[in-house]
């Protein structure tokens, strides 16, 4: 839609190539050109300092089969998203059609729901310590058990997921609440004059309706997936039962054995996971222009 | 919900107020479960102000779940002097306001030659920096660590004499982060402002800079209050970058040197729950006030404008 037919001055071009070369710069300096540079890394041994070493896929080989934690942080990603997706946002969608109606109150639910959105991942991780500790935590004094919910590594990756489902649902409820105030009344009310019933009007009749706000619920629930971080380093370093893959990149980094060669490696298989998911929600975005 | 100009809606705005009708049970049904959850999403912080009122021996011994018999404000005086928080918030501040600024700068104008000139490529440009707002930062991380390392700075500009472990480098690393969703919010609210504007502008003949700064920034405020809402809650709230690119406790920015309050080997609990409330609470108050904001931010990323 821009504007047609018109010659740029010389000192319209100088600002334009300024303005959007600065911006470039900035973008693969210090976006593009990182990431494409895991690629490199992650097929060397480099430890940081010393000579660049080629060591083809041998990186891969050994997360594979030589590095315990790998598994179990694949499993807890696994595990992340399992739960956000099928827990976590369909939660947010269903308090998202509860609120979507006259109710009295609604902004005071509203609000109490998403709170937790502008807190920081790593305050919800403080906080969850006070809800989960053993000796003192509130959980274990409402039902009088004395589990160690951290520090028992079959069970913390499950109530560390419930603390992040906590921001979540808020966050995927806001999406929806937006999504469902944008569907024409009218389709509901000639729904309900067919005489369909509530639920059939929202499985039938909204709910295909809202299909980009699915795609894009669907790509922010996986990105969330993949960039948690911050919740399980506030309680643990994300050990002992709590690894993830952005854990393990950190951990190579900025840990004592700087493994420069073998984060990366970790890095790229993250990369590879999320671009996917990049693509699907770029083409949804820029599909009808 | 959306913004479009000329005329902004006001996000979320409800007209009147909704008529009153009798009570049915299955709207009472529904009040009860909305206010169980309302209530549910609120305890934890509920709980983590009221472990922050109280004494250290007196959580210890009767647990968190407990009517208490001191209520002391005294935490927040040690979080506030001891651990220095003044200092940290002050590092937030160095690091926010900057990349705030140059983010909404540079994505503005950015956004402006996409959506308003037929620059080449603009479409593609738009699509790699969209995607690059939504990589998980542990993807480049790695290498960025490794070029802020041997990127020399002057000492009058980072005591650390590189990007590493300096303020410059927090800022740069949020401004290339968060740039793309800002480019791509922007870009589509300015392709709602109607064409007409600009060519009046031509006939006057007013160059690039003049239709961008004068003519078309000022129709964008309503998207420019959103974003920085919403953008300085995500820098502010940021953990990761500040702990990979930062080494000087003293230079970290308050969310991450809430960490610090741990200790080695021994943790308050009560402590960390007075500094997290004291880290939440300019987050907090920011919801409260600019809340149509925030969600207007929110919800103009995620859906199409």
């Amino acid at each position: 839609m821009a504007v047609r037919t018109r010659r740029y001055s010389a000192r319209d071009v100088t600002v334009l190539v300024i303005g959007l070369g600065v911006a470039i710069v900035v973008n693969v300096g210090l976006i593009w050109g990182p990431t494409l540079a895991s690629v490199g890394l992650s097929g060397t041994d480099w430890n940081g300092i010393g000579p660049l070493r080629w060591v083809g896929g041998r990186n891969y080989a050994d997360l594979a089969g030589a590095y315990p934690p790998f598994w179990s942080a694949v499993r807890n990603n696994l595990l992340w998203l399992g739960f956000l997706g099928l827990v976590a946002t369909p939660f947010g969608l269903l308090c998202a059609v509860l609120l979507d109606r006259r109710l009295r109150l609604s902004r005071l639910y509203q609000s109490a729901l998403y709170l937790p959105v502008v807190l920081s991942l790593a305050v919800v991780g403080f906080i969850a310590q006070l809800v989960y500790s053993s000796d003192y935590g509130v959980l274990n004094a409402v039902t009088g058990l004395s589990v160690d919910w951290l520090g028992d590594r079959s069970i913390n990756i499950w109530v560390v997921m419930v603390a992040a489902g906590w921001r979540h649902v808020g966050y995927v409820m806001i999406i929806y609440l937006a999504g469902l105030k944008a569907v024409d009344p009218a389709l509901k009310e000639a729904a309900a004059i067919d005489g369909a019933s509530e639920a059939q009007t929202f499985f039938r009749v909204v709910f295909p309706t809202l299909r980009p706000v699915n795609v894009i619920v669907l790509v922010i629930t996986v990105i969330e997936a993949l960039r948690a971080f911050d919740i399980v380093y506030a309680i643990n370093r994300g050990r002992n039962g709590l690894e993830l893959l952005s854990v393990l990149v950190t951990e190579n980094i900025v840990g004592e054995a700087s493994r420069i060669g073998f984060g990366s490696a970790i890095a790229v298989i993250l990369l590879a996971i999320s671009i996917g998911f990049i693509v699907t929600y770029l083409s949804q975005l820029f599909r009808e222009e | 919900m959306t913004l479009t100009a000329p005329v902004p809606t006001r996000a979320a705005g409800r007209p009147g107020t909704p008529p009153r009708r009798p009570v049915r049970p299955l709207r009472a049904l529904l009040h009860v479960f909305l206010g169980l959850v309302a209530l549910g999403w609120l305890l934890p912080l509920a709980l983590a102000v009221y472990a922050s009122l109280r004494p250290y021996d007196e959580t210890a011994r009767l647990g968190y779940f407990s009517l208490p018999e001191h209520l002391t404000l005294d935490y927040y005086g040690r979080a506030w002097s001891q651990a220095e928080l003044p200092r940290y918030y002050l590092n937030t501040l160095i690091i926010v306001v900057p990349a705030l600024v140059v983010t909404l700068f540079m994505a503005s104008f950015t956004a402006f030659a996409i959506a308003r000139l037929r620059v080449p490529g603009r479409r593609a440009l738009l699509i790699v920096f969209t995607a690059g707002n939504l990589l998980p930062p542990q993807v480049l991380i790695t290498p960025l660590y490794t070029v802020y390392a041997m990127v020399p700075l002057p000492a009058w500009l980072s005591d650390s004499q590189s990007l590493y472990d300096s303020y410059l480098g927090l800022i740069l690393v949020h401004v290339a982060f968060q740039f793309g969703f800002c480019v791509f919010v922007m870009a589509n609210f300015m392709r709602t402002i109607p064409e007409e504007i600009d060519e009046a502008a031509l006939v006057d003949g007013a160059g690039v800079w003049k239709r961008y700064w004068r003519l078309t920034l000022p129709l964008c405020r309503p998207v420019l209050a959103a974003l920085s809402t919403l953008q300085f809650t995500w820098m502010y709230n940021d953990f990761l970058w500040a702990l990979v690119l930062m080494s000087s406790g003293d230079k970290l920015p308050v969310t991450s040197a809430l960490n610090n309050l741990r200790g080695q080997f021994f943790t308050d609990y009560n402590l960390l729950a007075a500094g997290s409330v004291l880290v939440a609470l300019p987050t907090l108050i920011v919801f409260q006030l600019l809340h149509k904001q925030f969600v207007a931010g929110l919800t103009l990323g995620a859906t199409k404008g």
